[in-house]
């Protein structure tokens, strides 16, 4: 049998555990150039993910900070701080690129229940991308609308769910 | 870095008395006592030794709960004793029903259970309704209490079982059993309790309870995993799961596990001992002694009793922090909860993440979360108890046992509010 170097009863990689235990870019962004709150309505993890955007020499947009802030499970942290590092510094476009798969690369793999956390991570940083092209009345692209739209709906549940604990 | 066990009410370790009672059945000591190793069924002397070991720890349980040995039947576990009971009523009443003959297996069968029973049961209940027989969940109160009255009430002609647990696992509610059992002894319909969590640690007499059927299982009492037992009340037919050599009075055909159930029964016989007040039990000079009243819980018990509300008293400083289940003792209400039983939950924390962050200092406890391995629905138990399912999010349940010291209780108290805060600091709630 192949050695398991999982912690936590094999369920959790060891970059998973490490990066729970310290992870990056947490808190708020005063004034965010864009938010995305998201959640799941089957496990009721929240992840919220704000973004400030600047730009690089090429003059295209780019991410320059981004913070989380995530109520959820072990993976749920941990795929918020993951796709923190790696939407920093990326242009909007690339940023958005990033999917899922990647997510769970870079953090050696999840457990197969725990896939959706990634997802939850990809849709915030993507839902603070779209907040960010509205509000700067920036061209959005039809599929990119319909995944708003996706995502929107999970959301004003979630919303609904967690009302007594808005600020 | 230090370790502190605070999970019993999943498992507990061997007593080291209970280790060395079970070693002649391996058959690995010097040859001296090799003769214990045998299977229950074979006629020569080891069979027999092995034999012997099996009947007579089926009369030190069959005694602790106030039932005859010949009602007592071997399992491996609770879940399977939970299943034989279910199913076994069940098959055994459609055998009667000419509701079989027509192909209709189920059609007649009514089972009445409480929303929170272990998932064994409300396992089991779901697939026997999928092969037509009824099920009723009756309500519980926001304690976990069961009304009498409403088994009363979801009584109808067509009732074959009754199956309520008598302590929850998750929030320690001690269910009124007796008054449950007078009813369906009353009514005629077949009682059974999970007594998993209970056994050993809550006087059991089945007699008087008006219980009959009960399940109780090794490894929650300090004994090994892999035995179990239900306690079948006489007269009682049941259809088994398991059909082969003919073992257990026909009704679990298996080898006996005999090391195993050896260590079951001295397991128990220790927590009996643990039960009783030590101070009051008296030899008299003829050779009987005074047995105690049952009901008076004993020493260890009335230990971890004190630990529990200290915990919970100490608990429940923590701003945006809530008992889950029974008030403490003292607080008079008529919900009693387990002696060694905590359960809490906290504002704008993930249960699965402040487990981990737990163990990560070396407490060992568990969630009644969503986002467990398993599953990601949240606890059925805390939902029924009318938790929302973000407060049954960060539920922390919080087992005691035999080596659980104030000194573990207050190294608890002192990183759970640290990591609680660290949670709430990443959590986008709760932040004014
Ligand atoms: S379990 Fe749902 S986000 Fe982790």
């Amino acid at each position: 049998m192949a050695k398991n170097n999982n912690v936590c009863g094999g369920l959790y990689t060891s970059k998973v555990m490490e990066t729970f235990k310290n992870p990056h870019n947490f808190g708020k962004i005063k004034n965010p150039d864009g938010t995305g709150k998201v959640g799941n309505i089957v496990c009721g993890d929240v992840m919220h993910l704000y973004i400030k955007v600047g730009r690089n020499k090429k003059n295209q947009d780019i991410i320059k900070d981004v913070r989380f802030e995530t109520f959820g499970c072990v993976a749920a942290i941990s795929t918020s701080s993951i796709i923190t590092d790696m939407a920093k510094g990326k242009t909007i476009n690339r940023a958005l690129k990033i999917t899922k798969d990647n997510v769970i690369k870079s953090l050696g793999g999840l457990p197969k229940i725990k896939y959706h956390c990634s997802v939850l991570a990809v849709d915030a940083l993507t839902e603070a991308i779209f907040d960010y092209l509205t509000k700067n009345k920036m061209p959005i692209s039809e599929e990119f609308k319909k995944r708003h739209e996706i995502i929107k709906k999970s959301e004003e549940i979630i919303n609904e769910r967690y009302k007594k604990w808005e600020n | 870095m230090k370790k502190i066990y605070l999970d019993y009410a999943a498992t507990t370790p061997v007593d080291k008395r209970v280790q060395k009672a079970m070693m002649p059945y391996f058959g690995s000591l010097p040859a001296s006592r090799q003769e214990k190793f045998g299977n229950t069924m074979s006629l020569h002397s080891f069979g027999q030794e092995a034999k012997l070991a099996l009947e007579n720890s089926r009369a030190v349980l069959a005694d602790l709960i106030n039932a005859k040995p010949n009602e007592i039947i071997f399992t491996s576990s609770a879940t399977e004793s939970n299943n034989t009971a279910l199913k076994g009523i069940a098959f055994a009443s459609a055998r009667r029903s000419p509701a079989l003959l027509a192909g209709r297996l189920g059609e007649g069968g009514h089972i009445i259970i409480s929303p929170i029973e272990h998932p064994c049961i409300m396992e089991s209940s779901k697939w026997l309704k999928s092969n037509g027989f009824e099920i009723t969940k009756i309500p519980v109160d926001k304690y976990g209490m069961v009304n009498p009255e409403d088994v009363r009430k979801a009584i109808t002609d067509k009732t074959i079982l009754v199956s309520v647990i008598h302590a929850s696992n998750e929030i320690g509610t001690i269910e009124p059993i007796e008054e449950i059992g007078k009813i369906c002894r009353e009514e005629k319909i077949y009682f059974h309790t999970d007594a998993s969590q209970s056994f050993g640690k809550i006087p059991i007499d089945v007699k008087k309870m008006n219980i009959d059927l009960l399940t109780a299982s090794s490894h929650k009492i300090y004994g090994p995993k892999g035995a179990g037992l239900l306690y079948i009340r006489e007269g009682i037919k049941l259809a088994p799961l398991l059909h082969g050599g003919g073992q257990e009075n026909g009704l679990r055909s298996s080898t006996s596990n005999v090391s195993a159930i050896v260590g079951f029964a001295k397991a128990a016989e220790i927590c009996q001992k643990e039960m009783r007040k030590p101070d009051k039990s008296r030899r008299h000079f003829d050779g009987s002694s005074t047995i105690l009243p049952k009901t008076n819980l004993g020493g260890e018990q009335k230990r971890q009793e004190k630990l529990r509300d200290y915990l919970i008293k100490n608990l429940l400083k923590i701003k945006g922090s809530y008992l889950n289940g029974p008030p403490p003792a003292r607080q008079s209400h008529s919900a009693q909860r387990l002696a060694n039983n905590v359960n809490a939950r906290f504002d704008f924390i993930e249960g699965e993440a402040l487990i981990i962050q737990l163990d990560m200092r070396g407490i060992a406890c568990s969630t009644g979360s969503a986002c467990s391995s398993a599953s990601l629905e949240p606890s059925h138990v805390l939902l029924a108890i009318g938790l929302r399912p973000e407060q049954a999010h960060g539920s922390l349940r919080i087992s005691l046992g035999r080596q659980t010291t104030k000194k573990d209780i207050d190294y608890l108290l002192k990183v759970l509010p640290k990591i609680i805060k660290q949670l709430r600091d990443i959590s986008p709630y709760g932040k004014k």
